[in-house]
């Protein structure tokens, strides 16, 4: 019953559903303020996805239908999983099993690959054009990002749990004033934008030229299972950076001005930037993000 | 009135169908976006693929080749879907109306929802006629 309700409700579905619809409103309305604009209320995102549920559902003829249909629920059931373990260890740590760090290491993969499962099975030639892309950007962002984790493993004497993470660094300090522990967070913050699929590296959903690519044939509410998935993404990431990284002190004050900042750095980042090719992306994540990544984690090994 | 379509009314995804315009109705649609006009406040934002959209805005004179391509774009729209016709060419044709390659009105190919003439029309007269569609929608005078 409790851990139902923690899945649902408190730190997963519905909570960070909300907190991340909101969150995407404020991307919305900075980047209107960005451009001298005065962007929507605060409510869009709800409505949008309210409107999205209302509407129909077109099933492209020759697609593989069942996977068409079942995959934004993949995204979705493990994006609010991963919110529910961070939920439950930022409020409680260490009620969570061993390991969970490398779960949700894996589950926070499973958006990515839902997208480019329902591309693939949508028929459509642009969509595959986006899930060859998100299927490289994946390949080029996971490696710096596992390598940074592991750096912040290693720096908190080899905890896989994200509690015992969380009290190493109440008891130390947090991992990013140490000279290892900020190469990897700034690692993590580029893997981040590409995570939650934002410009500069958003080019499997590149509007201008792939019209939407991945989600291109993507209607009504599976639509909004993926707009929910974005949403609550743009919730756990930042969040999962800022335990393992920024966690010395999770008071509730602490904790929101922390994941604001971190969405600001992600915003700001958005809408300074120009799409890269994939290509270029490619190159970036496994050139300088990587070579940053592996100082940090030998950095980590030598005690600094 | 139900919560489907109120939240339509504030949420409208637009696609942007030009069946062969001058472009000069393209331009002023576009201009709805920019900053000086910010038309995102209302809820209405420029999609790219036609499953997402709420309505077409549709431009211009079909001619034999966009008129098939218009017939297949609203069918290919999830329902719900507006239609709002920009420009005398959506609304009526004007001068094109004997032409040779012009073989009818966007309104005998889709149900139109809302008319806005000019040639082309102001991104006012734009915002004006989206604002009555939307009043249509939620069935106000
Ligand atoms: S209405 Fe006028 S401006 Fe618009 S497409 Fe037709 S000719 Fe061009």
């Amino acid at each position: 019953m409790m851990i139902l309700f923690s899945y649902l409700i408190f730190p997963g579905f519905l909570f960070s559903a909300c907190v991340g619809l909101i969150a995407g409103w404020i991307d919305r309305k900075v980047t209107a303020r960005i451009q001298w604009r005065v962007g929507p209320p605060w409510y869009q995102n709800f409505v949008d996805i309210v409107k999205l549920l209302g509407k129909e559902t077109v099933i492209p003829r020759g697609a593989a239908k069942l996977t068409f249909l079942f995959s934004p629920f993949l995204g979705l059931l493990s994006a609010a999983l991963v919110a529910t373990i961070l939920g439950v260890t930022v409020r409680l740590p260490l009620t969570s099993f061993a390991g969970d760090l490398i779960v949700v290491v894996y589950l926070l993969i499973i958006p990515a690959i839902s997208v480019i499962i329902g591309a693939s099975s949508s028929r459509n030639p642009l969509a595959s054009i986006g899930a060859s892309r998100e299927m490289k950007l994946v390949l080029g962002y996971e490696l710096p990002f596992i390598l940074s984790i592991i750096a912040v493993i290693i720096k908190s004497s080899g905890g896989i749990q994200l509690g015992s993470i969380l009290n190493h660094q109440i008891n130390f300090g947090s991992n990013l004033v140490s000279w290892s522990g900020a190469l990897a967070f700034i690692a993590a913050i580029f893997c981040m934008q590409a995570k939650l699929c934002f410009v500069p590296f958003d080019m499997s959903e590149a509007e201008q030229e792939i019209m939407a690519g991945a989600l291109i044939e993507y209607s009504g509410s599976a639509l909004a299972m993926f707009k929910l998935t974005k949403a609550i993404l743009l919730y756990t990431i930042p969040l999962l950076l800022v335990i393992l990284f920024w966690g010395s002190n999770l008071a509730p004050l602490a904790l929101i001005g922390k994941y604001i900042a971190l969405l600001v750095v992600v915003i700001l980042i958005k809408n300074t930037n120009p799409r890269l090719r994939i290509d270029q992306a490619l190159r970036f994540f496994w050139g300088p993000v990587t070579a940053l990544a592996v100082i940090a984690v030998i950095l980590a090994i030598i005690g600094y | 009135m139900d919560l489907k379509l109120k939240a339509l009314t504030k949420s409208i995804w637009v696609f942007h169908a030009a069946t062969s315009p001058c472009n000069n109705c393209d331009i002023e649609t576009l201009d709805l976006l920019t900053p000086r006009h910010d038309i995102e406040r209302l809820g209405i934002v420029l999609v790219g693929s036609v499953r997402h959209a709420d309505a077409l805005l549709v431009t211009g004179v079909p001619n034999y080749k966009t008129k098939e391509r218009l017939k297949k774009l609203y069918s290919q729209a999830p329902k719900p879907c507006l239609v709002v016709a920009i420009g005398g060419c959506a609304c009526g044709r004007i001068i094109f109306q004997e032409s040779y390659n012009s073989p009818c009105a966007v309104d005998e190919i889709i149900p139109v929802d809302v008319y806005i003439p000019g040639c082309p029309p102001k991104p006012e007269a734009i915002t004006a006629g989206l604002v009555k569609l939307i009043k249509k929608v939620r069935g106000e005078k």
